[in-house]
C-alpha cells in the first residue's frame, strides 16, 4: 500500500502532501522535514531508494525522483516494487507535464486543486489506479469539462470560459 | 461592473492555465515563495489565515469565491498552519449541487479531517446520497471521501451502496468501488468478511483494469490465509500467461510491456501461493520462465517485473532453471551502472542464498563494491545481505565492518538497528572469548544507550558462566581479560549508562579475583564512576553493590578492610539519598561490612552469581506462624484458583470482588450474540491458566535481590528462555539460515580433501590457501585489499573459478561447482540437495519451510509444524471453534483443550512458541474461510459467469474475447 504522496521543492516547501493514513497537521509537517533532510543529504548520482523506518515507522520504504527544483515522493510499504514506484512517479510527472505544458514549480503552486485531481486519478486509497497517462489525462479532461458545464451560475462568458479550461 | 472586474481576473489568471484563482491567492503564493525566512513565512500565513477567518464568516459569499477560500485553506494548512476554523465549511460545500465545488469539498475534507472526527457525522448522508447519483463522477468523488472518511462504525452505512457500485457500467467505478472494498478491509476485516467472495467475482470482470484492481485486496486476503486460495492458482497462473503475451488491449501496455503492475502484482501472490506447496509451485514453472526470458531488461519496468520473479522464484518450491535464471538476472543487475539495480540486486541475492548459497560467491567483488560504495541505502541493503551470510570463518570481518560503519553514522535508528545486529552476530558466531569481548566492548561504548538492555545482561551472564566449556581455566582468563579492559575503559569520560552498569558489575564480581588489583584501587575506581554519573541512578546502585562485593570478599578472604574515605563518604551521601533503592544498598553495605568473615561468605559468596538459589514457594518456613494465627481464630487462606469458582459469594475483601466481577464480565460478554470478532476470543480463555504467572514471578525476583542483592540476577535468570549457553560449544543463540551456509563449504571441502582436513579447520585451511593464491591471480585491476576482503567474506571458491589454469588443484577443482552448473545444471541440483540436506539432516520438503517466518527457527527433525499448522487450519475444525465461542461459556472447555492440545503434538520449542500468534491469525480469518468453503460453485455463481462470458465476446472493447476463457473454464 501506498502510505503518501509528497512533492517538495528543493528549499524543503512542500508542494503537495497526500498521506493516505491520516495525519495530524505538525505530524505531516515533521514528516515532510525529516524527510526533507534526508533527501537533501544524498548525493547526486545514488540510488532512489530509501529505507524510511525510521520516518515512517517499520516496513517503510521510500522513492523519490529529482526534476529540476522538485523533489516527487513515494512512501509505501512492502507490499508494493520499488522500481514500478519509481515508474509512478514517472507516470506522475508525465501526466503533470502533459497537462501544464512544459511543467514548472509555479504550475503546481498555482494549480493545488488539480494536481490533486490528478493524484486522485492515479493513486486511489493507497492503491495503484491507473498507469497510463494518457489514460489519467482522459480523465481529467472530462472532469473538468463537466465541472466547467455544472457550474452554470458561472458569471464568465463562453469565450473566457473555453480560453480558460485550455 | 463587478462582472467585468471578474473577467478581468480571470484573464488574469488564465495566463496559468488554472482552474482560476484570484489575485489575493496568487499575491500569497509568490509572497510566501519569496519569503525568507521561516518566521516571516509564518508572519505571511498568520496574516491569511486572519483574513480569511474574516472573510469566510461573511453572510452571502459567493460561491466561487467560497471554493477559493477552501483551497486556501487547504493551502494554509499543508504549510503547516491550522486551519480548523474552516472545516465545517468544506463540510458545507460538500453538499452544494455544482460538481465542481462539490468535488473542491471533498477533496477538503479528506485533507482536512480524519475518520474519528465529530464532524464526519455531517458527512455520511452526503456519501450515501452521492455514492447513488447518476453522475458517475459525484460517485467516483464519494467513493474517493468514503476510502478516508469511514470508520469502522460508519462502514455499514455506506457498504450497501458501495457493494452495490461492483456491479456499475463504468469500469473506473467498479474499479473504484473495490478499492473502497479493500479499504474497508483494511480498517474492519470482520465488517467485509461477507463479501469476501465479491472480490473472487470480480476476478472475471471484463475489464482487465478492474480485474487488476481485485489482485491488491485479494493479496492482503492470500497473505493472511494461503489455503483456501488455492484453488486460484491456475487461474492467476493463466491470468499472467495471458498478460505476458501481450493479449490485453495495447493501453493497458507501459513503456513497451504489458500490464506492469498486474504482472507484478500476480507475480507477488504466486509468490505466496507456492510458497511451501511443490504442488502449486509446479503450474507456475512455465509463466515465470516466460517472463523471465520475454522480459525486456532494458527499461525500468521491466527490471521491476525480472525483479518481481526473482522475489517469487525464491519462495516457491525451488525449480533449478528458474533458480539459474534469477541467478543471470541478479548478476545483470549487479554489474549495472545503475544503483537502483545494485540495490535489487542485492536485496534478490539476499533472497536466493536461502535456497542456493553458492550464488554468492560469484558476486563477492561487486557485494564488496556496493560496500564500499557511498550510498548509503546500498550500503545497508549489503549489511543485510551479509547479516544473512554470516558464518563463524568470516564473522569478524562482518561485524568489524559493521561496527565501523555503526561509529561513522549518526542516524539512532539505524545504529540501534545495526548494533543489535551485530551483537546477535557476535552471540551467535564469535569465534573466540577475547573476540567477543572486545566486540561487545566496542558496541556498548559507541552505542550503549541504544542497545536493549538484556544485551548487557546477556554479556554479565557470558561472563559470569563463560562460554559452557567445563574449563574453569579459561573462564577466569575471560574474567581477569575483561576486568582489564574494563578498568582500561572505565577512565574515558561520557560513557553510556548501560555500558558502565556492565562495567561496575564486573568490576565488582571478579575484580579482585585473580589478585592482579587491590581492593583499594578498585573501590577507588567504582567511586570515581558514582560521583562521575551522580545523576544516574541505575549506575549508581550498580557501583554501590560492587563496593559491596568486593568488601565482602575481602572480609570473607580474612584481610582487614580499610574503607577509602571517598568510599565512606559516597555511602553516607547515599544513605541520605531520595531513592530508597540507593539508600537500601548503602545501609546494606554498612551492614555487611560490620559482620564477620563467616556470616559475610554467606551472604556473599564468591562467583555465585549463576548459581541457582533455591527458593521455597510454599513458604514452608511460615507453617508454624500460620498455624498459629488459625488457631487464633484466623480466616483460612483460600487459593485464588478455588475463589475464581465462587463468583456469587459476596463476603470477599474488595479486591477480590473486583477481580470476581472482571471474570463475570467477560464471561457474559461470550453469551452476547456476536458471531464476527472471534479474535477477541481467545486471550480471556487463556486468562485463568495464566493467572499463576505474575503472581509467582515477582515474589521470586523480589527473593533473588534479598538474598543476594544483584540486580542482574534476576533479569538474567529470566532471560534463560532466550538464551541456553549451558551444553553448547561456542555457537550460541538461535540457528540461522545462515547456519546450513557454513557447514555446506565445510562439507564440501571436506569431501575434496578426502577427510584429511577436520571439519573445523576446512573454512580456515581454505581461507589460507586462498591468500597464498592471491598475487598470482590474473585480474590485476582489483585492489589486492577488495580481493583479501572478498576472500575473508565468501568462501573463495570463485576465485578458483575464475582461475581455470589452477585446475589440476585438488581443492580448486572440487569446489568451483559454480563453473560446472552451466554445463551440468542438473548436477548442481542435486548437490545442492544434497548439502543442503547435510547441513539440516531434514528433508527438503521440511527445508522449504524454513522459509516460512513463523518456523524458521525449527528445530524438530522429523515433525514439520507447518503441515500440524494445516492441520489446525482445516475449515471445519476451524468453523466449529467459531461456533463454540459465539455460543457460549457453556461450550468453553472444548477450545481449551484445543489449545492445550497444541503444544503438546508440536514437539519442536520454537513452534510452540508461534502457535499462539498464528492462531489468533487463523481465528481472525476463519469467518473468512468459512465463507468460501460454504459458498463455493452454486449454480447462481455459474449462470453469472456464463452471462458475463456472453458479454465479453460481444463488448467490443476488450480486443481479445478469450482473455479469460481459460479461467472462467
Amino acid at each position: 500500500m501506498i502510505r503518501a504522496v509528497m512533492v517538495m521543492n528543493t528549499q524543503g516547501k512542500p508542494r503537495l502532501a497526500k498521506f493516505y493514513d491520516f495525519q495530524p497537521v505538525e505530524k505531516q509537517q515533521e514528516l515532510i522535514r525529516s524527510v526533507f533532510g534526508v533527501l537533501c543529504s544524498r548525493a547526486e548520482n545514488v540510488s532512489n531508494f530509501l529505507e524510511a523506518d525510521s520516518i515512517f515507522g517499520p516496513d517503510s520504504r521510500l522513492v523519490y525522483k529529482h526534476y529540476a527544483t522538485l523533489y516527487f515522493v513515494l512512501v509505501f510499504d512492502g507490499s508494493e516494487n520499488e522500481l514500478a514506484m519509481l515508474d509512478l512517479i514517472q507516470v506522475f510527472v508525465e501526466t503533470l507535464d502533459k497537462c501544464f505544458k512544459n511543467v514548472c514549480e509555479l504550475d503546481l503552486v498555482f494549480n493545488y486543486c488539480k494536481m490533486h485531481t490528478i493524484v486522485d486519478e492515479i493513486i486511489f486509497g493507497g492503491q495503484v489506479l491507473e498507469t497510463s497517462s494518457t489514460e489519467v489525462m482522459k480523465a481529467i479532461e472530462e472532469i473538468s469539462k463537466l465541472e466547467t458545464a455544472s457550474n452554470s451560475i458561472s458569471l464568465v462568458p463562453k469565450s473566457v470560459s473555453g480560453w480558460r479550461s485550455r | 461592473m463587478e462582472q467585468l472586474k471578474t473577467i478581468g481576473r480571470e484573464l488574469a489568471m488564465g495566463s496559468q492555465g488554472g482552474f482560476g484563482q484570484s489575485k489575493e491567492f496568487l499575491d500569497l503564493v509568490k509572497s510566501i515563495g519569496e519569503a525568507r525566512s521561516k518566521a516571516e513565512e509564518d508572519r505571511i500565513v498568520l496574516h491569511e489565515i486572519e483574513t480569511l477567518k474574516r472573510r469566510i464568516a461573511e453572510p452571502d459569499i459567493p460561491k466561487r469565491k467560497m471554493k477559493e477560500y477552501i483551497i486556501r485553506l487547504v493551502y494554509v494548512e499543508m504549510l503547516g498552519h491550522d486551519a480548523s476554523f474552516g472545516y465545517i465549511h468544506a463540510v458545507k460545500m460538500t453538499h452544494d449541487d455544482s460538481l465542481l465545488l462539490k468535488r473542491t469539498g471533498y477533496l477538503a475534507v479528506t485533507l482536512f479531517l480524519n475518520e474519528d472526527h465529530d464532524l464526519i457525522i455531517l458527512i455520511v448522508n452526503t456519501i450515501q446520497k452521492d455514492l447513488r447519483s447518476d453522475n458517475y463522477l459525484v460517485v467516483c468523488a464519494a467513493l474517493n471521501a468514503v476510502c478516508r472518511l469511514i470508520n469502522e462504525e460508519t462502514i455499514p452505512a455506506v457498504l450497501p451502496q458501495v457493494v452495490e457500485l461492483l456491479g456499475h457500467t463504468k469500469e473506473g467505478v467498479r474499479k473504484k468501488a473495490i478499492m473502497a472494498l479493500h479499504r474497508f478491509y483494511h480498517k474492519s476485516p470482520s465488517s467485509v468478511s461477507h463479501l469476501v467472495s465479491n472480490f473472487r467475482k470480480r476476478l472475471c470482470d471484463n475489464d482487465p483494469g478492474v480485474m487488476g484492481a481485485t489482485l491488491c485486496p485479494l493479496f492482503d486476503l492470500i497473505s493472511v490465509d494461503v489455503t483456501s486460495y488455492k484453488d486460484l492458482v491456475v487461474s492467476f497462473v493463466s491470468i499472467l500467461k495471458q498478460v505476458a503475451e501481450h493479449r490485453l488491449p495495447k493501453g493497458y501496455d507501459y513503456h513497451l510491456m504489458p500490464a506492469p503492475f498486474i504482472q507484478i502484482r500476480l507475480l507477488k501472490i504466486l509468490a505466496l501461493l507456492g510458497s511451501g506447496d511443490k504442488l502449486a509451485s509446479e503450474k507456475m514453472y512455465t509463466v515465470v520462465g516466460d517472463i523471465f526470458r520475454k522480459c525486456d531488461s532494458a527499461s525500468n519496468i521491466g527490471n521491476a517485473i525480472l525483479y518481481e520473479c526473482i522475489c517469487c522464484v525464491s519462495s516457491i518450491y525451488p525449480n533449478p532453471k528458474l533458480l539459474e535464471a534469477a541467478a543471470e538476472v541478479i548478476s545483470r543487475f549487479l554489474k549495472s551502472d545503475s544503483h537502483n539495480l545494485k540495490y535489487l540486486g542485492i536485496d534478490a541475492l539476499g533472497r536466493l542464498i536461502k535456497i542456493s548459497p553458492e550464488i554468492a560467491e560469484q558476486h563477492q567483488l561487486a557485494v564488496i563494491d556496493c560496500l564500499e560504495d557511498p550510498d548509503d541505502t546500498l550500503k545497508r541493503k549489503t549489511f543485510e545481505l551479509l547479516y544473512k551470510m554470516t558464518k563463524s570463518s568470516n564473522v569478524e570481518v562482518i561485524v568489524n565492518r559493521m561496527i565501523d560503519y555503526m561509529i561513522s553514522i549518526n542516524d539512532n535508528h539505524y545504529k540501534t538497528y545495526i548494533a543489535s545486529r551485530c551483537v546477535e552476530l557476535a552471540e551467535q558466531f564469535a569465534p573466540s572469548n577475547h573476540w567477543f569481548i572486545q566486540t561487545m566492548n566496542k558496541v556498548f561504548e559507541h552505542a550503549g544507550d541504544l542497545v536493549n538492555i538484556k544485551v548487557a545482561h546477556n554479556l554479565m551472564r557470558l561472563i559470569a558462566e563463560g562460554f559452557g566449556e567445563d574449563d574453569d581455566a579459561a573462564d577466569s582468563q575471560l574474567r581477569s581479560s575483561a576486568v582489564e579492559s574494563y578498568l582500561h575503559i572505565v577512565g574515558e569520560p561520557k560513557l553510556p549508562s548501560v555500558f558502565l552498569q556492565v562495567i561496575c558489575w564486573v568490576l565488582g564480581e571478579y575484580g579482585t579475583a585473580d589478585g592482579k588489583y587491590s581492593a583499594s584501587y578498585l573501590t577507588g575506581k567504582l567511586c570515581d564512576v558514582a560521583e562521575a554519573y551522580s545523576n544516574d541512578e541505575t549506575v549508581k546502585a550498580y557501583a554501590v553493590t560492587a563496593l559491596m562485593k568486593i568488601y565482602a570478599f575481602e572480609i570473607a578472604a580474612g584481610r582487614k578492610v580499610d574503607m577509602l574515605d571517598e568510599c565512606q563518604s559516597l555511602v553516607e551521601e547515599l544513605s541520605a539519598s531520595h531513592s530508597t533503592d540507593l539508600q537500601q544498598r548503602a545501609y546494606e553495605l554498612q551492614a555487611v561490612i560490620s559482620l564477620d568473615a563467616h556470616a559475610v561468605e554467606c551472604i556473599m559468596p564468591s562467583d555465585a552469581s549463576c548459581e541457582d538459589i533455591e527458593i521455597d514457594g510454599n513458604l514452608s518456613f511460615l507453617n508454624s506462624y500460620v498455624q498459629q494465627a488459625l488457631e487464633n481464630g484466623a480466616q483460612p487462606y483460600i487459593p485464588e484458583s478455588e475463589r475464581s469458582g465462587m463468583l456469587n459469594i459476596s463476603n470477599f475483601r474488595s479486591h477480590d470482588q473486583l477481580e470476581a466481577s472482571m471474570h463475570g464480565l467477560r464471561f457474559e460478554a461470550y453469551e452476547l450474540p456476536k458471531p464476527p470478532v472471534p479474535s477477541r476470543i481467545p486471550p480471556p480463555l487463556l486468562a485463568p491458566s495464566a493467572e499463576l504467572v505474575p503472581v509467582s514471578e515477582p515474589s521470586y525476583s523480589r527473593e533473588t535481590h534479598q538474598v543476594a542483592t544483584m540486580p542482574s540476577v534476576s533479569d538474567a535468570g529470566s532471560l534463560e528462555l532466550k538464551l541456553r549457553l549451558d551444553g553448547v560449544q561456542r555457537k550460541w543463540g538461535k540457528p540461522t539460515y545462515s547456519s546450513p551456509a557454513s557447514s555446506t563449504s565445510t562439507s564440501t571441502t571436506q569431501n575434496t580433501v578426502n577427510g584429511v582436513t577436520q571439519v573445523d579447520g576446512a573454512g580456515n585451511v581454505n581461507s589460507k590457501a586462498r591468500n597464498t593464491y592471491d598475487p598470482r591471480r590474473p585480474q590485476v585491476e582489483i585492489s589486492p585489499e577488495k580481493q583479501k576482503l572478498a576472500a575473508s567474506l565468501f568462501g573463495g571458491t570463485s576465485q578458483t573459478e575464475k582461475r581455470p589454469t589452477s585446475a589440476s588443484h585438488k581443492v580448486a577443482k572440487a569446489s568451483s561447482h559454480a563453473a560446472e552448473k552451466s554445463q551440468a545444471p542438473k548436477a548442481v541440483v542435486v548437490s545442492n540437495e544434497v548439502t543442503v540436506e547435510k547441513a539440516n539432516h531434514q528433508p527438503p520438503p521440511d527445508l522449504l519451510d524454513l522459509g516460512e517466518p513463523t518456523v524458521t527457527t525449527s528445530s524438530a527433525p522429523s515433525v514439520d509444524p507447518f503441515k500440524q499448522l494445516e492441520g489446525l487450519l482445516d475449515p471445519t475444525q476451524v468453523t466449529s471453534t467459531v461456533n463454540h465461542g459465539a455460543v457460549g461459556a457453556t461450550e468453553t472447555p472444548d477450545i481449551i483443550s484445543l489449545y492445550a492440545n497444541t503444544p503438546a503434538s508440536v514437539q519442536s520449542s520454537s513452534a510452540e512458541i508461534s502457535l499462539p500468534n498464528n492462531k489468533d491469525d487463523i481465528n481472525v480469518t476463519s469467518t473468512l474461510a468459512t465463507q468460501f468453503t460454504t459458498k463455493g460453485p452454486n449454480p447462481k455463481d455459474a449462470i453469472e459467469k456464463d452471462a458475463l462470458v456472453r458479454q465479453m465476446g460481444v463488448t467490443p472493447s476488450s480486443q481479445n474475447p478469450n482473455l479469460f476463457r481459460d479461467l472462467l473454464g
